[in-house]
């Protein structure tokens, strides 16, 4: 019996470590809110492969636009959208239907 | 007569309208709140009237925005009176707004097409001059209630929005 056991709890002990270690596929997330019209400050750190993820916490209708068109999300009040980031450089976005909001994003490598 | 002039009669309306029709110098809250209530009803009404006769996608979505933002504040400024217990008082200033944006309505109602598109985009603009001015001058410093206040000030952040919306939609459509 005692040789049994770590023979039984092996395969225990190899799937809690595989449920605890995260999946190599989730990105890290870095949220910016959106409230009375505008966007919140853009998050420190963005690498390439991280996602970017916006709230909507206002009562307006908006979108994150990028100008260079690698994103455009609607977000009806109360709801979140997230896109990943696929290479480095400066992103500038706004609404596309409020223009005079706008963020800036900096994805690093 | 020209709606340019009808709204920058209007905004005098609204600096003084209000004000007349009361002893004391500034509009009430529930006079403010009707004002502000009408003001985004004639946005909303002018939008749905865009919306059945222009078949530019531009112009339609626009109208949309313009109908749907206008129904989120409005809905937010109603939940707030019937909070704060207030009921919306009709005055001068409001009926003013609603008679000149009737007769601007009957005006657009004659017109098709891109003539249609460009008026109602040229009144868009101004339009949103006219408020957004009577709101940074009058409505948002005479408004007593701070909750009141702080919705006419989202009111003025998205009318300073749609004011710029629109220009650059009269740009585009060569006004």
């Amino acid at each position: 019996m005692r040789r049994g056991r770590p023979a039984l709890l092996a395969p225990l002990l190899i799937a809690a470590a595989l449920a605890a270690r995260p999946a190599a596929a989730d990105p890290k997330v870095h949220v910016i809110h959106i409230a009375d019209m505008a966007f919140g400050a853009a998050p420190a750190g963005i690498k390439v492969g991280d996602a970017v993820e916006w709230v909507n916490d206002d009562m307006f209708e908006h979108t994150a636009t990028a100008r260079d068109h690698s994103f455009d999300l609607d977000l009806e009040p109360g709801a979140t959208a997230r896109t990943i980031m696929r290479s480095a450089g400066e992103i500038a976005y706004d609404c596309r239907f409020h223009p005079g909001m706008r963020g800036r994003l900096v994805v690093q490598k | 007569m020209n709606w340019r002039y009808l709204v920058i009669g209007a905004a005098a309306m609204l600096a003084s309208g209000a004000a007349q029709a009361q002893t004391t110098a500034a509009p009430t809250d529930p006079q403010i709140a009707h004002i502000a209530y009408t003001a985004g009803q004639i946005d909303i009404e002018a939008g749905q009237q865009a919306l059945k006769k222009s078949r530019n996608a531009k112009v339609r979505a626009f109208a949309e925005e313009m109908v749907r933002d206008h129904t989120a504040v409005n809905d937010k400024a109603l939940a707030l009176v019937k909070k704060l217990g207030v009921t919306p008082e009709p005055n001068p200033t409001s009926a003013s707004l609603s008679s000149q944006a009737k007769t601007k309505l009957d005006e657009l109602a004659k017109l098709d097409g891109a003539a249609f598109d460009r008026a109602y985009v040229e009144n868009e603009v101004a339009y949103h001059k006219t408020v957004n001015g009577a709101l940074s001058s009058t409505l948002i410093p005479d408004a007593k209630n701070p909750e009141l206040k702080s919705l006419l000030s989202t009111g003025l952040k998205l009318f300073q929005e749609h004011q710029m919306h629109a220009e650059h939609l009269a740009k585009e459509l060569g006004s």
